[in-house]
């Protein structure tokens, strides 16, 4: 995995709750392999009309959130299914933070693990921001992973929750597998004990 | 053993969760240990990560593979898949499991069939254990009395390597439905009120236990019925406690244990269910007797109401933001506020999904199909969950009343619930389904899709419109 410490980026909102997998990245694109550059069906539907054309009223569309690294969104986003190809699909198009009130569940957990960030912030705050961002273009956000802190355009500063574990994982570039391997003995001892379970 | 008596009332979750606990990291991430994965034809990026670290899996024997979202169901031939990327998923789960060892339900196997249909129907999926899958309907599976969630494709690797993984222990709600069903009101009607009432963020960190008269009342179908859509209402899992009617459904399948076996785990099934006074973070409760047949009308599965209402007006939503939401929604489903949901015209008919694709759903359907046509100006859809589902709803006759009414009587497979395999309803086109997501494109792009019991469904496909079954039963 890739390391995540610091970013200072533009931020492109994505003002609609209940974001699911589905409209960030639809099924059908689901069978490409991982190395199929999911970046280019990233939100897919809402940003190509069915002949190919670009919807100019999505911002994604625009010169000015084109770069984006950073998705602001609303509440519950990305809830839906546990495709990770959704996560794949923003980490691929160059999206390293997500901000939101609420994630889907299995998203978050999805983005911790493929070097993607997801902050939780209140939901005041992330109101604001989306304001912010959709009125007036260029505008970034700067995260900063160590002191788990991120300051907005207006200036604010806003500490956030990261499980020290994947922080760990996401600073130094490490993955859960190589943890767990190095445990392989309490597994193998767990298995003689467990047997099957029932007996 | 444990005298218990002083030990604190435990939930059957906790019983669960303590009995699979390897090790906890600094943390609080608890190891956890996987009695079964589950596999399927989206699995290949995982064995791709696999092999990337040249890693094996380390427990063939407990994973268990079957494809189901990339075949299609009017054939039983890998090479009439004409996309080369599906085709490729396909061959690929052959290529992999037969490289590991790993029990292949293959795609011209009698025993074939959606991932979350032919646990339960193998004797795979079994009380007290923890079960995995990539795909996020692998809640169905608690149903059993187990814990059963899905996964990412990076967890699903994860387990590949080692048979645990780690998980932050969530809370706990209890979902409690008492009281009589009325006739013509189905389990989806249960979880689909549930979600109503608790929205689909309602159980988010949260594992949800059904309990109440309402659930021990349903068959097992039911009850993976309910657990299937779990994950409609945020939750990580669902589960129901195992009782004679997860025995008596269990006993004598392939997979399940035999002879003193069956003995000793029955005899630890039996310490699963949660302590009388265990508490939960979260309870909620509902009255059976108030449940409706339910439909959907916008895009998300709490957007739903009982049949014989109206399609909501955004104007009285409560919020701005949820008034956008709704606006956007019917905007989709070409709807406008206060139209009867009786009213609605269906182009498309599908009943099936792991959902809604069992053979209890099916003989539902099929009785209110019997005798009738399906409407002229609708194209139903049936298919079966498994290959054992549809030998079983052919050897009962079903399969003739489906076909004699109109219905395409199809191979088994997830088919139009997702449409990975190319079969997806017409932009602008509107469908009764059975499945469990109605979101924008789920169904294919443009498609309108209205959830429903599959007794709802088939009386829709009758109607040619969204209508209450009701009346159809009582012969009407
Ligand atoms: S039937 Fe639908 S929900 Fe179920 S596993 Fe297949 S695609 Fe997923």
């Amino acid at each position: 995995m890739q390391r995540f410490q610091h970013i200072d980026a533009l931020a492109f909102p994505m003002d609609r709750p209940n974001v699911d997998t589905d409209q960030i990245l639809p099924a059908r694109f689901l069978q490409k392999p991982r190395n199929g550059g999911f970046g280019q069906y990233l939100f897919h539907d809402l940003r190509f009309a069915p002949d190919g054309s670009q919807y100019l009223g999505f911002l994604l569309n625009q010169e000015a959130y084109r770069e984006s690294r950073v998705v602001v969104g609303s509440e519950n986003f990305g809830c839906g299914s546990s495709r990770e190809n959704a996560v794949w699909a923003l980490y691929d198009y160059g999206f390293r933070v997500a901000i939101a009130p609420s994630f889907g569940d299995i998203f978050a957990n999805n983005c911790l693990k493929n070097g993607v960030l997801p902050i939780r912030l209140p939901r005041e705050v992330v109101s604001r921001l989306l304001v912010q961002i959709e009125q007036r273009q260029g505008l970034k956000v700067d995260v900063d992973l160590a002191s788990q802190k991120v300051t907005l355009p207006d200036g604010s500063v806003h500490t956030f929750d990261v499980d020290p574990f994947a922080k760990h994982c996401l600073l130094n570039g490490l993955d859960e597998l190589d943890y767990t391997l190095s445990h392989t003995d309490e597994i193998v001892a767990f298995e003689r004990r467990y047997g099957r379970g029932f007996d | 053993m444990d005298t218990a008596s002083h030990a604190a009332a435990r939930t059957m979750f906790e019983k669960i969760w303590a009995k699979h606990r390897i090790i906890e990291r600094p943390d609080g991430q608890t190891l956890l240990f996987i009695d079964s994965h589950l596999i399927h034809d989206g699995s290949e990026p995982a064995f791709e990560f696999l092999r990337a670290r040249n890693l094996r899996p380390r427990e063939p024997q407990r994973i268990f593979a079957t494809p189901d979202h990339y075949i299609p169901t009017d054939s039983r031939d890998v090479r009439d898949i004409a996309d080369p990327e599906r085709r490729a998923m396909v061959e690929s789960l052959s290529a992999n499991t037969k490289d590991a060892g790993i029990v292949l339900f293959g795609l011209k196997d009698r025993r074939q069939g959606i991932v979350h249909v032919i646990g339960p129907e193998q004797g795979i999926s079994q009380p007290g254990q923890i079960l995995v899958c990539a795909d996020s309907h692998t809640s169905t599976h608690g149903a059993m009395g187990a814990m059963a969630f899905g996964l990412g494709m990076t967890e699903a690797c994860h387990v590949l390597a080692t048979q645990t993984l780690w998980q932050r222990k969530p809370k706990t709600m209890r979902i409690v439905v008492d009281g009589p069903r009325h006739a013509g009101v189905y389990a989806k009607d249960i979880i689909l009120a549930i979600i109503e009432r608790i929205g689909t963020a309602g159980a988010t960190g949260h594992v949800i236990e059904y309990a109440g008269s309402a659930i021990s009342g349903l068959s097992l179908e039911g009850r993976l019925t309910v657990c299937n859509m779990s994950i409609e209402a945020g939750a990580r899992a669902g589960m129901v406690a195992p009782d004679e009617t997860t025995y008596a459904y269990l006993a004598g399948r392939p997979y399940a244990p035999k002879g003193a076996d069956w003995d000793a785990a029955v005899a630890y099934w039996r310490t699963l269910p949660s302590d009388a006074g265990a508490s939960f973070d979260t309870e909620v409760h509902l009255d059976a007797g108030l449940i409706a047949p339910m439909v959907t009308w916008g895009t998300s599965p709490q957007d739903v109401a009982p049949i014989g209402g109206v399609v909501p007006d955004p104007a009285k939503a409560a919020g701005a933001e949820r008034r956008e939401s709704m606006t956007r929604a019917l905007d989709y489903m070409g709807l406008t506020p206060g139209m009867a949901l009786d009213a609605i015209k269906v182009d498309r008919v599908f009943i099936g999904s792991c959902t809604n694709g069992r053979i209890e759903d099916l003989r539902t359907a099929a009785a209110v199909v019997n005798g009738r046509k399906v409407h002229p100006d609708v194209r139903g859809w049936v298919v079966p969950g498994s290959g054992l589902v549809k030998e079983q709803a052919e050897a009962e006759g079903l399969d003739r009343i489906f076909r004699e009414a109109g219905f395409d009587w199809r191979q088994a497979g997830c088919s139009m619930c997702l449409g990975t395999n190319g079969e997806v309803v017409a932009p602008g086109e509107r469908c009764a389904s059975t499945s469990n997501r109605n979101f924008v494109g789920r169904q294919g792009r443009g498609a309108r899709t209205h959830l429903m019991s599959p007794a709802m469904a088939a009386a829709a496909a009758v109607a040619g419109h969204i209508t209450d079954v009701r009346p159809m039963l009582n012969g009407g």
